[in-house]
Formats: C-alpha cells, sequence, structure tokens
C-alpha cells in the first residue's frame, strides 16, 4: 500500500463524508455519500478485499444510493434552511465528536500499530469469501435470505397507496 | 516502472479504441439511418469549402466535434450549477473505465515480460463491470434534476427506474453465466471459450448460454437508454428528457456516453459469448482446421489476428444495436416495466435455476 | 509504509463524522444516510482487521452488514415516503404528533 494511494483516498472519502452531513441540498448529500463509498470500495481494493470492493459499489453505490436519490426526486426535496438556533448542539456535538474520534483513533492505533499478518495471494478472492460465506456461516446467510424478504415485503407494503387504483 | 509503463500504454490504447469507436459509430449512425429510411444522410461536411470533393466519414468525424464544441454552454436558470456541471462527467466516466477489464488479446511476451492483453488483471473482473454499469445511472439522475426542468426531472426519474429494474434481470443472467463458466475472471472465460465442440464448433458460450446471451443484450441495450429503451429521452413525450437543458460540450459528453455504452455491450457480448478475442479454429501456434490438419503461423501474426477477431466482433455488435435502434419503435412506460419485471426477470431466474440444476446433475461442482 | 491502523483510524474518524449528521441534521433522509456512513466505517474496520489477522472473517461480515444496510434502505425509505404521505414533511423535529 502506498502513501501516495492512501492518502488521497482518505482525503476524498473524510472530505465528502463531511459534505454528506453539512450540504443543505439532500441531492448533494447522496452524491457526496456516493464519493463516500467509492472512496471505501477504493479501501477495501488496498486491503485485499477485492470482492468486497466490487460488492461495495454494486450493492452500495449502485442500488441502495439510487433509492436515495429516487426517494429524494419521487417526494422533490428542497433544500433545507440554513440552520438556525441550535448552534449549540451543533458546535457542541462536533467538540464531543472531536474529542472522542481523536480518542478513538489513539486507542485504535497504538493496539493496531506493527505489521499484521502475512497474507495469501487468494486473499479476499471470490473463492475464499465464497468458502467462507457458505460453510462457516451458512446458516446466517440463509436468514439473510429471509431478512431480505421480510424487507422487501414490508416495503411494499408501507410505501403502497390506500387508495391507488387496482386495490381492494 | 516497466510494469507503469506498460498499464499505461494499454489504458491509453483501450480508452482511445473505445472513444474512437464511439465517434466513429455516430458517423455509422447518420449513415445507417439514411441507408434503413432511404435517404443520404451526413453529405455536406466540407472542410471551410476548400476541399471541393466529400471526404466521406472524416469530414462529419471532424465537423460534429467542432460543432458541438464551439456551442454556447447553456446554464439555465435556478439550477444547481456544480451539479449540473458535474452530471456530463458521471455518464461517462463509468462507460469509459468499463473497459478495462475485458480482455481484448492472449498474453503476449513483450522483451521477456508476459504483458495479459487487457488494462486490469482482476480476479473479479465480471463484478467490475456489473459495478461501472448500475454507477451509470448517476449521468441521468443528476443531470434531471440539476436542471430545474420538469420534462428532464420526468426523464431522470423514469431513467433511473428503468436502469434498476433492467440490472436485476442483467445480474441473474450474469449469474448464470458465471455458473457455466465456473470464474468471474474474464480472461479465464475468453480462455474457456477456445475449444471446439463435436469437433468444428468453437465452444463459444451463446451455444452454452442462449438465453441469458439475449437477455444480456437486450437489457445491455436498456441501459444504454437507446431506442427502443429510450423512455428517460423520449424526444417526442420529454422534449429531450434528462439532457433538455444541456447544450455544446456537456450534450457532446452525453451523446458520446450513450455510443461508449454501446462499444461497452458490444465488448461484454462478444466476450461472455463469442469468444472474445478467440478466432475460430487458431490456436497459440496456428490454426487448427477441422478435417483439414494444421496451419502453422507464427505469433505476431496470432496475435494480430486475434485483435483483429476481437475488433469486428464488437464492430458487428454495434453494428447490430443501431440496426435495432433504427428499425424497432419506442416501447411505452408500463411495456418496458412489463417486459423487464414480468418477462426478463423471471426468464433469467428461471435459467439461473436450470443452469445450476445441469450443472449439479453432471456432478460438476465441487 | 501503509498499515492497517491507518485504516481504523480513518475508520474511526468517518464514524463520528456519521454520528454528529445523525446528532445534528433535522432531514430524515441526511440523518439516514449518516447512518450509512456509520455503518461503513465499522465496515472498514472489519476489512482492516481481517487484513491485520489474516482471516477472511471480517470480509465475510461485512457481506452481511451490506445485506442489512440495503434491506435497512428500503424499509426506511418507505416508512419516510409513508409519512411524507400523511404529514407532508420528513424534518425529525416536526414529526411530533407522538410526543406527550
Amino acid at each position: 500500500m502506498s502513501p501516495l494511494i492512501f492518502y488521497p483516498v482518505a482525503a476524498a472519502a473524510v472530505l465528502s463524508a463531511l459534505a454528506v452531513v453539512t450540504a443543505r441540498s439532500p441531492v448533494r448529500s447522496a452524491m457526496a455519500l456516493v464519493a463516500t463509498l467509492v472512496s471505501l470500495a477504493a479501501c477495501f481494493a488496498m486491503l485485499q478485499a477485492h470482492l468486497v470492493a466490487a460488492l461495495q459499489i454494486i450493492v452500495y453505490a449502485g442500488a441502495v444510493m439510487v433509492l436515495f436519490l429516487f426517494v429524494i426526486m419521487l417526494l422533490n426535496l428542497q433544500d433545507d434552511p440554513p440552520e438556525t438556533g441550535r448552534a449549540g448542539l451543533r458546535f457542541g456535538a462536533g467538540g464531543v465528536a472531536v474529542v472522542l474520534a481523536g480518542g478513538f483513533a489513539k486507542v485504535l492505533w497504538e493496539h493496531s500499530a506493527g505489521d499484521g499478518a502475512v497474507l495469501a495471494e487468494s486473499f479476499g478472492t471470490t473463492k475464499v469469501v465464497a468458502r467462507s460465506l457458505f460453510s462457516d456461516y451458512l446458516v446466517p446467510f440463509e436468514l439473510t435470505s429471509v431478512l431480505l424478504l421480510v424487507a422487501v415485503v414490508g416495503a411494499v407494503v408501507l410505501a403502497r397507496r390506500d387508495d391507488a387504483p387496482g386495490q381492494d | 516502472m516497466s510494469l507503469w509503463a506498460i498499464g499505461a500504454v494499454k489504458s491509453l490504447l483501450v480508452l482511445v479504441f473505445v472513444l474512437q469507436l464511439s465517434a466513429f459509430l455516430l458517423w455509422i449512425e447518420r449513415k445507417g439511418s439514411a441507408l434503413i429510411q432511404n435517404r443520404i444522410g451526413a453529405n455536406r461536411a466540407n472542410i471551410f469549402g476548400v476541399v471541393p470533393f466529400n471526404l466521406g466519414f472524416l469530414n462529419t468525424l471532424v465537423a460534429d466535434p467542432i460543432k458541438m464544441f464551439t456551442k454556447e454552454d447553456f446554464i439555465p436558470a435556478g439550477c444547481d450549477r456544480f451539479l449540473h456541471a458535474l452530471a456530463p462527467f458521471m455518464a461517462l466516466f463509468p462507460a469509459l473505465i468499463t473497459f478495462a477489464a475485458i480482455p481484448f488479446g492472449d498474453s503476449i511476451v513483450l522483451g521477456g515480460e508476459t504483458v495479459e492483453l487487457r488494462v486490469v488483471d482482476l480476479d473479479v473482473g465480471l463484478l467490475y463491470i456489473l459495478a461501472m454499469v448500475s454507477m451509470g445511472v448517476y449521468g441521468a439522475v443528476i443531470a434531471g434534476w440539476a436542471s430545474n426542468n420538469r420534462w428532464a426531472l420526468l426523464g431522470s426519474i423514469r431513467g433511473s427506474a428503468q436502469m434498476i429494474s433492467y440490472e436485476l434481470a442483467m445480474g441473474l443472467a450474469l449469474v448464470s453465466v458465471v455458473l457455466s463458466y465456473g470464474t468471474l475472471d474474464m480472461q479465464d472465460m475468453v480462455h474457456a471459450q477456445g475449444r471446439t465442440v463435436l469437433g468444428f464448433l468453437p465452444a463459444w458460450g451463446v451455444f452454452f448460454q442462449p438465453v441469458a446471451f439475449i437477455i444480456i443484450f437486450v437489457a445491455g441495450m436498456a441501459e444504454s437508454k437507446r431506442v427502443p429503451f429510450d423512455i428517460p429521452e423520449a424526444e417526442s413525450e420529454l422534449i429531450a428528457g434528462y439532457f433538455t437543458e444541456y447544450s455544446g460540450g456537456k450534450q457532446a459528453s452525453f451523446m458520446l456516453a450513450d455510443f461508449a455504452e454501446v462499444v461497452v455491450v458490444a465488448g461484454l457480448v462478444t466476450t461472455l459469448f463469442f469468444g472474445g478475442w478467440q478466432f475460430p479454429w487458431l490456436a497459440a501456434d496456428g490454426f487448427h482446421l477441422p478435417l483439414m490438419g494444421t496451419i502453422e503461423v507464427s505469433a505476431l501474426v496470432v496475435t494480430l489476428l486475434q485483435l483483429m477477431a476481437f475488433s469486428l466482433k464488437v464492430l458487428f455488435f454495434c453494428w447490430l444495436q443501431i440496426l435495432v435502434r433504427w428499425t424497432v419503435p419506442r416501447f411505452r412506460y408500463d411495456q418496458l416495466m412489463d417486459l423487464g419485471w414480468k418477462g426478463m426477470l423471471p426468464i433469467a431466474l428461471a435459467n439461473v435455476v436450470f443452469t445450476a440444476a445441469l450443472i449439479l446433475a453432471r456432478g460438476e461442482g465441487s | 509504509m501503509i498499515t492497517s491502523a491507518h485504516f481504523m483510524v480513518l475508520s474511526a474518524v468517518l464514524f463520528f463524522i456519521g454520528a454528529v449528521g445523525v446528532v445534528t441534521r433535522r432531514n430524515l433522509i441526511v440523518i439516514f444516510m449518516s447512518v450509512e456512513i456509520m455503518l461503513n466505517a465499522g465496515n472498514l474496520a472489519f476489512v482492516a482487521i481481517a487484513n491485520r489477522l489474516g482471516t477472511i472473517d471480517g470480509q465475510t461480515i461485512v457481506f452481511f452488514v451490506m445485506t442489512v444496510a440495503a434491506a435497512e434502505a428500503a424499509v426506511g425509505l418507505a416508512v419516510i415516503i409513508a409519512m411524507f404521505r400523511n404529514a407532508e414533511t420528513i424534518k425529525a423535529d416536526e414529526l411530533s404528533s407522538l410526543r406527550w
């Protein structure tokens, strides 16, 4: 992993995440989140998780975020008005977050310093991840399909108009 | 060092290939549509009136970009200027980098080093392509939103719904392709297609997965948002859909993205179903013709023949898409959704189950 | 030289950026997107740990997190649409009819 690749990607991730939180237009927030997700996919690729990186873009950037944008456009959300009043809350939250993030970063840094394990060439390939997924994690995997079914049914029921034509 | 240099040369080569072919397709489309509609087509492009005769497609190739990029760059009032400027890039960029995972030739030995003739060696090549295809939707969505125009917004909502719908069918069809090849690596897929079956037939994917071929080709055309799937721009209903408010170079970018997607779909179909760079009966040491024995061919000629085979196949599928575009009328919105959700998705699903059952029955699974 | 520790720090920073968004924003969709940032920061930590320990489990967990996030997005956005139909707003502090 070269610092020349890591630092630009990390900076892009952090800046676009800040843009998600601060942008007043929901569409801009969503596009910034897409940038965050793509930067994180690059991080996954750097960590030899190629399959996860590809899935990150297909599932998150390609499907979930399009759903977000679709809903924003469907509701025709306008820009949020400038935040007023709760300056105390915002600066308080920001301050607490900076302190906590600093603490977390320090602990994580100290506890994961030094070299990690030596990885095989095949680490993170489809075959290896799939073997883990369909042996050690088979039951959670099957349960996931039930979860998705529940989510599909729930989403349809919730978003359905009661007075839509064709309904009883 | 040489690794970086080779990589740079390869990416430049592929980028130029896709861009040139896209520009070339614009001319083919003009002349092709004229041929189909019994017209003459673009024939007046003349270099400042200096060249007294028509240089054929060269003139149009030069004239179109000059015309596009010298027009006024119009920005509508009340739009989101940043997103408005971003959208053409979001449309063009994924289309251009998708080709990176598509192999355009066998590995060659160059100065003692083995060079794979594709831009990146990806274990998850097919997933990368699916990922980039799914990123392509943002260009249309953001363009419509940022234009501050009702028709444009309608176009982009249609576009996002359409692209999500057809991505599902495409993804499922790709699953059955992956099942039958047993790999996500596109170079391995092309190698697997180098064999012959029954002694004479090249083992192209289309003979094993004909249903997946049709679904991926149709879904690919839907992804590139061209007639008969062009309801996001539907010029008779929505002015020009999501790029109504674009002009000049930005509009040229959208057009270029469209054609680049045509090239990508052609490349994908060629690689998955028509042997990629495999020339029929040509192995690394020469032709192995059925019934006629072997003809020795030098390595350089083999590489050139493979490159030529790949280019010709891609060109053929580009032409096929243009042919469809000019002979089939546009779908209505509900017909389009019906085709995607009630037609192609169940068929693709059944195809996956059938393929998996067949593999299980033949005991090929490990 | 970049080690997995760098990615852990990046993950911590992203997690708290997301947390600030959840706490300070009023727009439900933006709150939702901030939650996605937090989930993704968690994913990054999982992958970094998998890389450090040389075990694949961290990457497998990410697969599940993504599935849950997709399901959550589908249901959550459906809830937001239903709320918007009933209350004509998706501002978190205006949706207070259950507050007593």
